[in-house]
């Protein structure tokens, strides 16, 4: 069955409801994806969350729309009319049409969304009961059953319903219909329930007497610490970003971030990464509050710890991973990993140093211990197509070559970039009569000048 | 003052004992004192542990038969090869790989070309690079390293190593047994004078390239070094001639030498060795 259609399939014709096959008989080329009910629920949720700039107050409709309470919330926003088109337009930027209705009720605004045909998508403050009146009764969240036994008996529009004596009414139909109905004209209250972000776990501590002592900050901070490895123990958490922040009697905030290589809940480890970064809180006339989240968390198990029975206690290469990269810079501490390329610039790839690398490089050619960060031109005396050079100038000075080996051709990365589709480095490993030992290469094949300039340069230094 | 002067002439041997000779310390009293005098030096009193390089002529000159881990040496370039520091990162990866841990490499430069460092036996999976914008980051991770712990060997290239800096890495390699390396690069082949000022490393080496014998075929030798031991605590200097590290980081004597007649002087260690 089909639940759900596209502009352009409605269109052609197609309906939600519809039975596939009716609907391919329509059109044969048409695209079908499964529907993922639990999927679309979860997406809605995530949506709720982001409506959550807009009030307090944000729950998701299920299956296809958001209820936002945004009484005295609008003015935030630049009024009713201006809050309706800043979110219909951020909606539809990511490609989700929605239609905004304005209404004193969930009821009104969730019927006028669906079946009201108004111009304006704010209904006045007390003019929705005339406005529904004219609405369908499938618009007031009936269950479908409830709704064809009342179209059988001739109620067409929540008019109809309306004007009935109520209690008939309930006898025949249950409480629902009741409820349903002075929910929408606001005779009952409906609360919505709002939808909540995961929290972050924070511990505060809030001073009698603001405090500026470097060791007092110190002091405290430790015992934030102390106090969120705790309920970081009892969620079963790790840390991977942490943020203090420090609110200053001027009212100004001196923050202070520490981010880790992998979930952490040591205390000793977190003192220390936040004890090198302490010194740049600036407490001016003193601090009030002192606050410490776990801004990114990540599942953290318990775990045995070695005891000097079982093994050597050696510390872990993750624990100076933190160190270096919160005192240095979070990009400066990496490890190579071997990548598969034959250019030796693309072969080494940096990553983090806690991740794995996997097998090491293939080649038995011997590569240099330093490889020039851009290859530097050289003048160059050899005997084409592919002899080795006799000499050549490098920084200035001209060279002899003793002993050399070579051609090692590297071809272009055509997969990569365009021009690299014919080109050709031929790598040659010279020694000059110093003893020194270069790593050159000739741009081209030395044959045909499609396959480069022909132009020799200086690439790399053996040990 | 009278006490003191007693106490002097309660130590000169009377006359009469001068003349008799003073019986030789047993080799086992002198090799238990040097043992005391070692332990006194370091930290915690903790008995050194030394690194090897498996080539008796040269484990023989160094003191403890070999390079003192937990303690600071320094590696330099001769010649150009103290810009580039080509064949003195090969030698500090083939000492570093032999430690068998986790290796730190501090450094400013972007030219650290992995590949060549994993054939003088150090892999990627045992390398970790930090690399930072100036000189004293790189002596602060430098430090950092050597604290830690968890790492066997740390290297740094650094340009500038006063006494100072160099008792403070010496104190921090001590107090964890880390080797640490200090890998001296200068920008100008003027600067590296240098490296003649003293520090508190233990042992201070430069690594030059020589020329290998020519091969009776076209194509590359073994690449060959002149090592030239210039400073080591409690012996003296000396000169090698040696082979680049080989996959494992061993380095190897040349069949030329190794193959010679021994050599009448054999250092002082070599007594005991």
């Amino acid at each position: 069955m089909v639940t759900a259609v596209d502009d352009l399939a409605q269109k052609i014709g197609v309906r939600p409801g519809m039975a596939i096959v009716k609907a391919q008989a329509l059109f044969s080329d048409l695209v079908l994806m499964d529907a993922d009910p639990r999927e679309d629920a979860q997406a809605l949720e995530r949506l709720a969350l982001w409506a959550l700039r807009l009030s307090p107050v944000v729950a998701a409709d299920p299956p296809d729309g958001l209820v936002i309470d945004t009484t005295g919330a609008d003015h935030l926003h630049g009024g009713e009319a201006n809050m309706i088109e800043t979110v219909t337009r951020r909606l539809s930027e990511t490609g989700i049409t929605a239609v905004p209705t304005l209404a004193d009720t969930w009821g009104a605004a969730h019927a006028l969304a669906r079946f009201g045909r108004s111009v304006s998508p704010i209904t006045p403050p007390g003019e929705t009961a005339q406005v529904l009146l004219d609405l369908p009764v499938a618009s007031l969240r009936l269950s479908p059953a409830l709704v064809d036994s009342l179209r059988g008996l001739g109620f067409e529009r929540i008019s109809d319903l309306a004007s009935q004596p109520r209690a008939p009414l309930t006898l025949r139909f249950g409480p629902e219909l009741g409820r349903r109905l002075d929910q929408a004209f606001g005779r009952e209250r409906e609360p919505i329930k709002a939808a909540v972000e995961a929290k972050t776990i924070r511990v505060e501590r809030v001073f009698a007497e603001p405090i500026g002592a470097p060791e007092t900050i110190r002091r405290y901070a430790l015992k934030l610490i102390v106090q969120l490895c705790d309920a970081l123990e009892v969620a079963g958490l790790g840390v991977r970003t942490a943020d203090l922040l420090c609110q200053r009697v001027d009212n100004r905030v001196e923050s202070v971030r520490i981010g880790t290589a992998r979930p952490l809940r040591d205390v000793k480890q977190l003192t220390r990464l936040l004890g090198d970064k302490l010194d740049t809180v600036d407490p001016g006339f003193g601090i009030e509050v002192m606050s410490l989240a776990a801004t990114l968390t990540e599942p953290l198990g318990a775990r045995q710890l070695h005891s000097s029975l079982i093994g050597p206690d050696t510390p872990d290469v993750g624990s100076l991973v933190d160190i270096l990269a919160n005192r240095l810079g979070e990009n400066t501490i990496e490890r190579p990993c071997p990548a598969a390329s034959d250019l030796p610039e693309r072969s080494v790839q940096w990553i983090s140093p806690m991740s794995a690398v996997k097998t090491p490089w293939a080649h038995d050619w011997k590569r240099p211990t330093r490889l020039l960060p851009r290859p530097e031109a050289i003048e160059v005396l050899a005997l084409l197509p592919d002899s080795p050079p006799r000499t050549f100038k490098w920084r200035g000075i001209r060279r002899r070559v003793m002993q050399a080996d070579g051609p090692e051709r590297v071809f272009g990365e055509w997969w990569k970039r365009d021009p690299e589709l014919e080109s050709i480095r031929d790598y040659y490993y010279l020694v000059d009569e110093t003893g020194k030992r270069y790593w050159v290469f000739r741009m081209g094949d030395g044959e045909f000048d499609a396959t480069g300039d022909q132009s020799w340069y200086m690439h790399g230094l053996f040990a | 003052m009278e006490q003191k002067e007693n106490l002097i002439n309660v130590k000169r041997p009377h006359a009469s004992e001068r003349c008799k000779p003073v019986p030789a310390p047993s080799r086992s009293t002198l090799t238990d004192l040097r043992a005391r005098i070692r332990r006194l030096e370091t930290v915690d009193g903790r008995e050194r542990t030394y690194l090897p390089f498996g080539i008796r002529e040269i484990d023989q000159r160094l003191p403890g038969g070999g390079l003192a881990l937990g303690s600071l040496h320094e590696v330099a370039g001769g010649g150009s090869g103290a810009i580039d520091g080509a064949a003195a990162a090969g030698f500090c990866a083939g000492i570093a790989a032999r430690t068998g841990g986790q290796v730190l490499w501090c450094l400013t430069r972007l030219d650290l070309f992995p590949p060549g460092i994993a054939q003088a036996g150090l892999p990627p999976e045992r390398l970790i690079r930090v690399r930072v914008d100036d000189e004293k980051s790189v002596l602060l991770a430098f430090e950092e390293g050597l604290r830690h712990g968890s790492l066997t060997a740390v290297v740094a290239e650094v340009a500038k190593l006063d006494m100072t800096t160099s008792r403070r890495l010496q104190l921090a390699a001590e107090s964890t047994g880390t080797l640490a390396l200090a890998l001296r690069r200068w920008r100008r082949e003027t600067e590296a004078g240098d490296f003649g000022q003293p520090t508190a490393a233990r042992t201070k080496w430069r690594v030059s390239e020589v020329m290998p014998e020519a091969l009776s075929v076209p194509g590359v030798a073994r690449a060959r070094w002149a090592l030239e031991l210039l400073r080591v605590q409690g012996a003296n200097c000396a000169d090698f001639i040696v082979d680049a590290c080989d996959e494992q980081g061993f380095i190897a004597l040349p069949s030329v030498l190794a193959d010679r007649t021994a050599a009448p002087d054999v250092g002082i260690w070599g007594a005991r060795a």
